[in-house]
């Protein structure tokens, strides 16, 4: 996946995650915001990475501000940042 | 594979893009979920929607609540998407806003299928209802109710009905008495549910009360609602009345003794009692039973 | 021997029964007949403080009952640090948001030491980071009243915020006096009466002086020293805050119902029971759920104690509570209702809830309802630590009526945000997990395996119980496993148990990279 713009999703409200992406200047750079820190910090961290990783993206720079959102919605909002970055559509997004 | 036949008292509306709300909106206890990516979410923010309730499917363990999402129309950019991700995410209804002919039906099933096939889920996994929102739709309700095997309901949308219809609501529901009567009679012959519209102060449990007795009287088998606060009263509404308790024991009890002695004639007190009655008695109990009021012995 | 007036006594008689004869050996006041007319009160609080002979390395206390309202400490310590006196052991009955300016007064010496039943906002949040080296002090409500009485906490000089009060120090969190405007009521007292007792020193601090008497209850003026009238006291709108309005939150509607069907079904809901809620949402709406209850089985409590609210008075007044014990007041429908209702009477702290007195009102206690940060799957309750390791909470009562009850319920939901509620082990110790007996959550009620009887009776009624580490694994299976919090190894504070033992220590928190 090639990252052609800034792409944001999510919201700053509890249990939601806002992110952005673009695609940096090489490598994997997240910067993270959350309430959850000391808990889950690590752990958002590494469900971010695992999107990147699954699209393939190696070079991005990821601001995140993280309200307490579970895993699924942290992984839905990078997913949506990621396809807005790359102006690609979601079709083949879906798995059974 | 889901159940068709379930019951069906209290349908709770979540925005698809609120993930705050999705954790463990099933805890209240309504019968159904409805995600909703339609009206609640705006155009920008459909493709957000879309993929939050994907993967709160795919991850979320909502125990046995039925889950249906709303899906927004076939004809706008939006509506095949959200079906390919809505039954690859498992779903168990897709719900169809603004129904208004069979064909939108026969169209949005055949898509289903579609995708069913292209990801190998076996075809007719994903159930449908149909929204009934306006004149023409509850014009061809019948039609509407029988247009595909995978319809489990039919449901009125008060608010865009009301609005085809340039009226507005009322507290004694004048404005839908009509449309109520002809979805209830369209899901009766066609032997699926019919689902009421919500009720959206809620502050006013009494109207929301009110607006239950209402469609349970005329036959309804529940009501959609906004907030879990309206559901306990909404289930108290749908709860089956003590003497009606007692009669539906009475009549399943004649039934099994039928049974027993390998009889097809089921009498009570006498009478010969008729099947329509023993399987609105089955409903009976059923009812007590998920209202808590017999126990799972009963 | 004669008096003055002529009458025959004899001195030896006198000198036997060790008396003092009339007219000689004391002034008779026949000169000041009629013109006596002292007052406690003083032009300032500077004034107060002067007289009062605080000076560095005393203690002095405050109480709480105007909540986050309160504009009494802040008005009198930026009085004290003026006057240049340092090193003052501070022992409120508790600490909220508003006390923020204390982080100024703690960095210049002024105060280099805390007790109280907790703490909340930008002060907490520096003590969680080390601010302090001598660690903050905790007690429960009965517990800091046992030490204040027995010695253990002396307190030197009383700062006592009242509603009104009369020359003479008769102070009350209520007032009789309708032509008085605006008056910041709190209700009971309970707290600061105990202040009052033993303080050397009292002043109280009024923005009120209403005529003499106010028979208004509350402090005596004879345990008052000095009494200052000020602009203002608290700010009432802030009084009643701190989240005691009734919730409209679903899920704290749900688990107060859930609650409520527990105690309903637990054997202690019977006619001439006894009950206590804590504060939170869930906690304070289970009355609403047991209104009914009551009514249709004919229950009537024979009193409710502790901190009571706006619910429990209509449940008074609809007759189905005789008697509220107060020991404060979180609204102002109960604050009021302290002057309205005859039956509504205000205790002392050591009266509610003394650890050493057998006879204190918690021992009568059938249910207490109370809240938790965290409960662990042995039950041990903290209502202190944050989730993210930050002071943000207090003991209160916790502790006091989980062992005096006969049947405890902990309401909380099992995530907050996504912070499991239910954890392998609470970060910090409040209450022995052998003193809660019932955990009530959105998810599932689970019961303490030392009341097995209570676990059967809720079984019986078709409640189903959930064993506790079910929930635990609930909690996790939704939000992930969290990672331990980053504590250093500097102690910031002792839990202290209502007994005064040290039941765990709250040490500082690291910040994240």
């Amino acid at each position: 996946m090639e990252l052609l713009k800034t792409g944001a999703a999510g919201t700053m409200e509890s249990g939601d995650i806002y992110v952005e992406v673009d695609k940096g200047a090489g490598g994997v750079e997240i910067e993270l915001q959350s309430t959850v820190a000391s808990l889950y910090g690590r752990r958002i961290k590494e469900v971010i990475s695992e999107v990147l990783k699954e699209q393939g993206v190696s070079s991005a720079r990821i601001t995140a501000n993280d309200k307490g959102a579970l895993d699924c919605t942290i992984r839905a909002r990078v997913a949506t940042a990621l396809l807005r970055a790359s102006e690609q559509g979601d079709s083949g997004w879906w798995k059974k | 594979m889901h159940m068709k036949q379930r019951l069906r008292r209290t349908m709770m509306f979540i925005p698809g893009n609120n993930p705050g709300m999705m954790r463990d909106a099933h805890i209240y206890g309504s019968d159904s979920l409805m995600f909703d990516l339609e009206d609640s979410v705006s155009m920008p923010e459909k493709d957000a929607a879309r993929m939050l309730v994907y993967n709160a499917l795919k991850t979320i363990d909502y125990g046995t609540t039925e889950i249906v999402v709303r899906i927004n129309p076939l004809d706008t950019p939006y509506g095949k998407a959200d079906i390919e991700a809505m039954v690859c995410a498992g779903a168990h209804v897709l719900r169809m806003p603004k129904t208004e002919t069979a064909q939108d039906v026969r169209d949005c099933e055949a898509y289903i299928a579609e995708m069913e096939k292209k990801h190998g889920i076996p075809v007719g996994t994903t159930l449908m209802m149909a929204a009934i929102e306006g004149a023409l739709g509850v014009i061809n309700a019948y039609d509407i109710a029988t247009a595909s095997d995978r319809l489990i309901g039919i449901a009125l949308g008060a608010e865009d009905f009301c609005a085809n219809m340039k009226c507005q609501r009322t507290t004694t529901g004048a404005e839908l008495q009509l449309a109520r009567q002809t979805l209830v009679l369209a899901a009766r012959a066609a032997g699926i549910d019919a689902l009421d519209t919500v009720y959206s102060d809620v502050n006013n449990e009494e109207q929301l009360v009110y607006e239950a007795t209402l469609v349970r009287d005329l036959g309804f088998d529940g009501k959609s609602v906004i907030n879990p606060r309206q559901i306990g009263p909404v289930h108290k509404v749908f709860a089956p009345a003590a003497k009606d308790i007692e009669k539906a024991r009475r009549i399943v009890a004649a039934l099994k003794e039928a049974e027993a002695r390998g009889s097809g004639v089921i009498s009570l007190n006498g009478k010969m009692i008729d099947k329509p009655v023993v399987i609105r008695a089955q409903r009976v109990l059923e009812l007590a039973r998920v209202s808590g009021i017999i126990s799972e012995e009963d | 021997m004669k008096n003055n007036i002529g009458h025959e006594i004899d001195q030896k008689l006198l000198d036997r029964m060790n008396f003092g004869l009339y007219g000689r050996d004391k002034d008779p006041r026949t000169a000041e007949k009629g013109k006596v007319h002292d007052s406690k009160m003083v032009a300032s609080i500077e004034e107060a403080i002067k007289r009062s002979g605080l000076r560095d390395g005393m203690t002095i206390s405050f109480h709480h009952h105007f909540r986050d309202g309160d504009q009494v400490l802040n008005q009198v310590m930026e009085v004290i640090a003026k006057l240049g006196i340092k090193n003052l052991k501070l022992a409120p009955s508790s600490l909220t948001a508003v006390h923020a300016p204390l982080v100024e007064h703690i960095k210049n010496g002024v105060v280099t030491s805390i007790e109280s039943s907790g703490c909340r906002g930008t002060l907490a949040d520096e003590i969680s980071h080390g601010l302090m080296d001598t660690p903050v002090v905790f007690r429960s409500h009965g517990g800091r009243a046992s030490a204040i009485a027995d010695g253990r906490l002396h307190i030197d000089v009383a700062f006592l915020g009242a509603t009104v009060s009369d020359e003479y120090g008769n102070a009350s969190g209520t007032c009789l006096d309708e032509s008085v405007e605006n008056a910041a009521e709190c209700g009971s007292l309970g707290y600061a009466k105990v202040d009052a007792q033993y303080a050397d020193k009292v002043v109280i601090i009024t923005n009120n002086i209403v005529a003499y008497p106010n028979a208004a209850g509350g402090i005596p003026g004879n345990q008052v020293d000095y009494v200052v009238k000020v602009d203002s006291i608290g700010d009432p709108a802030k009084i009643s805050a701190g989240a005691t309005r009734f919730t409209k939150n679903p899920r704290d509607l749900m688990i107060a119902e859930k609650a409520a069907q527990v105690i309903i079904n637990s054997g202690y809901f019977k006619d001439g029971m006894s009950l206590q809620t804590g504060t939170g949402g869930a906690s304070l709406a289970v009355t609403r759920f047991l209104t009914d209850a009551m009514l249709e089985q004919g229950v009537k409590a024979r009193f409710a104690l502790g901190g009571i609210t706006g619910q429990m008075v209509k449940l008074h007044e609809m007759g189905l509570i005789d008697t509220l014990l107060d020991v404060q007041d979180f609204d102002v429908e109960a604050a009021s209702s302290l002057r309205r209702n005859p039956n509504h009477h205000e205790i002392d702290g050591n009266t509610y809830a003394s650890p050493f007195d057998r006879t204190a009102a918690i021992n009568q206690l059938d249910v207490v309802i109370l809240s938790a940060l965290e409960i662990d799957t042995s039950f041990n309750v903290n209502v202190l630590v944050g989730s993210d390791g930050i002071i943000r909470g207090a003991i209160g009562g916790h502790p006091d009526t989980a062992a005096g009850a006969a049947l405890t319920v902990i309401v909380s939901p099992l995530i907050r945000g996504r912070i499991p509620c239910v954890v392998d082990k609470v970060s910090t110790l409040c209450t022995d997990g052998a003193l809660c007996d019932v955990l009530v959550t959105d998810a599932g009620v689970a019961v303490n395996p030392r009341r097995p009887e209570v676990a059967e009776a809720l079984t019986k009624a078709g409640i189903r119980v959930t064993p506790i580490e079910q929930l635990k694994a609930d909690a996790e299976a939704v939000v992930g496993k969290p990672d331990d919090l980053p504590f250093g190894e500097k102690v910031v504070a002792l839990v202290t148990a209502p007994d005064g033992t040290v039941i765990d220590v709250v040490r500082e928190i690291c910040d994240n990279d």
